[in-house]
């Protein structure tokens, strides 16, 4: 066989076995995007049908329209962006001075954080927020989603710090600049990527948090991943608005995965964090 | 608690004999931290500790009943069920990831054009919201209307029940966790692969090794340490699982894909029986560490024996 044909269809094999491997993640949300425009006849039909004739473009107006999904989404952006935010005000000081201090030990608090189930923190939260009177408020689920963002962003900002050069820091220090200064003038800028990271992975695992929810939210409190479940338990929906619905939570993580998954694979590899 | 306090304390006492001044306390940078750990995740531990020694139910008196709690768990059918369950799932939910992960990584470590992208679809599912796409496989999964089916009927098998039969319903949620997990597997693989050197293959090549025996004697060794990683993270999520079981099944039909999470939320949650949830917990929680700890010893003696063989 000639060289050039050779290479050509080693690289046709590649394309193949690629394919292959996007494949489930690729027709999944195919599926699903087609499922969220179908009318019920054509979400119904045998064999199924990928791509109807006409689209069901109302599916997504339904859903804006009866279920107070435009509460949902404002309840689920307050919870994520609180959790986040204060994550990254207490964590990357506290990244900072774990690594400084190369206090290793103390991130085994963190691991072990990552390993308890999401369920016993709730049992114990539950019982304190309802004897504070914080049910029916958001505060309870901003202050139980610290439980999965704060260990993100110290495992996070530890890794990162550590790779961070000491030697601007102590030039610094010799010229006599205060630990705070150091702090905000040397290592925050250079820690700016690591902080993206910590950010995304944050935001993401905390807008995704169902079982906190299906406990602590009242009516008025869901985050949205709660009220698509109640719209399926609750609820005679179709499937077209149900995936519909499902789409729309699940979007604004699609769009950063896609956008940011550089940053998202160098978090999960280096401290492979999952939430929850 | 006692962990953090303790090796800071360590740290801090050499530090202060060294370098006093070049290494100044960083205490403050990490206190507030501290409390927000203390009061989200360390004053839970112990609370519940405490409250698995109770009678405690939601509108009831309490009252001290020592270890009985953890008694009731040995002649708890349900409780004892749930745990085959988890045994079986988590088993399934390592096992097949780690196999399609790390063939997945052995494909992806070649140069692809637009590989950033591909890796971005790639990884989608282990990132997109759990209970939307549950909802989605739920509505694959069905019998009659299901695409599932559908796909089967046209190479000749089937149809299936899947999480609508007793049988079936453990391996379809395994489907579902592998089809999401499947791409961390392959990330960590990917980062092994990565740091391979290259002399070794190229002697291999000069010996006329094949592909297989390239893998399985020289790959396969080196990124075991990695594949360690991965069984470890795998293994502390399958058994976390939670929102893909509750959204789908609920742990049904009846009782049959009932894990010990989703006993320990109805317990607690629906029963509101809370010093027994509290004990489910306090074991669950022990079983995970206990685990956590034997997979990272093997993982250090795996790490070592490879140290030793090159």
């Amino acid at each position: 066989m000639s060289r050039p044909l050779r290479k050509l269809l080693d690289k046709a094999g590649m394309a193949v076995c690629v394919l292959l491997l996007v494949s489930p993640a690729l027709l999944f949300f195919l599926w699903m995007l087609s499922l969220s425009l179908k009318f019920e006849i054509d979400n119904g039909a045998y064999p199924p049908i990928l791509i109807p004739d006409r689209f069901a473009w109302k599916n997504y107006t339904t859903i804006f329209e009866g279920n107070s999904f435009l509460l949902y989404f404002w309840n689920s952006l307050i919870v994520t962006g609180a959790a986040t935010l204060f994550a990254l005000v207490v964590g990357v000081p506290a990244g900072y001075g774990i690594a400084r201090m190369k206090a290793h030990k103390s991130a085994v608090v963190i691991m072990i954080a990552r390993m308890t189930p999401g369920l016993s923190f709730l049992i114990p939260l539950f019982l304190l927020f309802q004897w504070l009177g914080l049910l029916g408020t958001l505060w309870p689920q901003i202050i139980i989603h610290l439980v999965v963002t704060v260990p993100i962003v110290i495992w996070i900002m530890i890794g990162y710090f550590e790779t961070t050069p000491m030697e601007l820091e102590e030039a610094a220090m010799v010229d006599g600049a205060t630990r705070w200064q150091i702090f905000a003038k040397v290592a925050l800028p250079i820690a700016k990527p690591g902080i993206v990271v910590a950010f995304i992975l944050s935001v993401i695992f905390s807008w995704n948090n169902f079982v906190f929810g299906i406990v602590l939210a009242s009516r008025e409190t869901r985050t949205l991943p709660v009220a698509v479940y109640n719209m399926l338990s609750f609820e005679q929906v179709s499937w077209g608005p149900l995936a519909a619905a499902a789409l729309v939570v699940t979007l604004p993580v699609l769009i950063l995965t896609v956008a940011a998954q550089r940053q998202i694979v160098a978090g999960l590899t280096a401290g492979a964090v999952k939430g929850g | 608690m006692s962990i953090l306090t303790s090796s800071d304390r360590v740290a801090g006492a050499a530090s202060v004999g060294r370098t006093k001044r070049l290494r100044p306390s960083y205490w403050p940078f990490v206190v507030p931290a501290l409390i927000v750990v203390i009061g989200v995740i360390v004053f839970p531990w112990v609370f519940t500790l405490w409250m698995s020694a109770m009678e405690w139910r939601i509108g009831e008196e309490q009252r001290f009943v020592g270890l009985q709690n953890y008694a009731r768990l040995f002649t708890d059918v349900r409780f004892l069920e749930a745990m085959l369950h988890t045994v079986v799932y988590t088993a399934l939910s390592v096992l097949a990831p780690l196999v399609l992960g790390t063939a997945a990584a052995l494909a992806f470590n070649t140069k692809l054009p637009a590989r950033g992208l591909l890796r971005g679809i790639f990884v989608m599912p282990m990132m997109a919201t759990p209970v939307a796409i549950a909802l989605v496989w739920t509505m694959m999964f069905h019998p009659q209307l299901g695409v599932l089916n559908y796909l089967l009927s046209l190479v000749g098998i089937g149809p299936l029940q899947w999480v609508y039969h007793p049988s079936t319903v453990i391996l379809s949620l395994v489907l579902v966790e592998t089809w999401q997990w499947t791409p961390l597997v392959m990330l960590i693989v990917l980062g092994g692969l990565a740091a391979l050197p290259t002399e070794p293959y190229e002697s291999a090549q000069i010996d006329g090794a094949t592909a297989w025996q390239r893998f399985r004697y020289l790959t396969l060794p080196m990124i075991k340490p990695f594949l360690m990683v991965a069984v470890i993270i795998r293994t502390i999520d399958a058994l976390k699982s939670f929102d893909i079981l509750y959204t789908i099944t609920q742990g049904g039909p009846g009782t049959a894909s009932e894990t010990i999470n989703l006993y320990l939320y109805s317990v607690a949650f629906t029963y509101y029986d809370i010093g027994y949830g509290s004990a489910i917990a306090v074991v669950f929680f022990v079983l995970i560490i206990m685990l956590s700890l034997i997979l990272l010893y093997l993982r250090q003696r795996s790490a070592w024996n490879t140290g030793d063989g090159q």
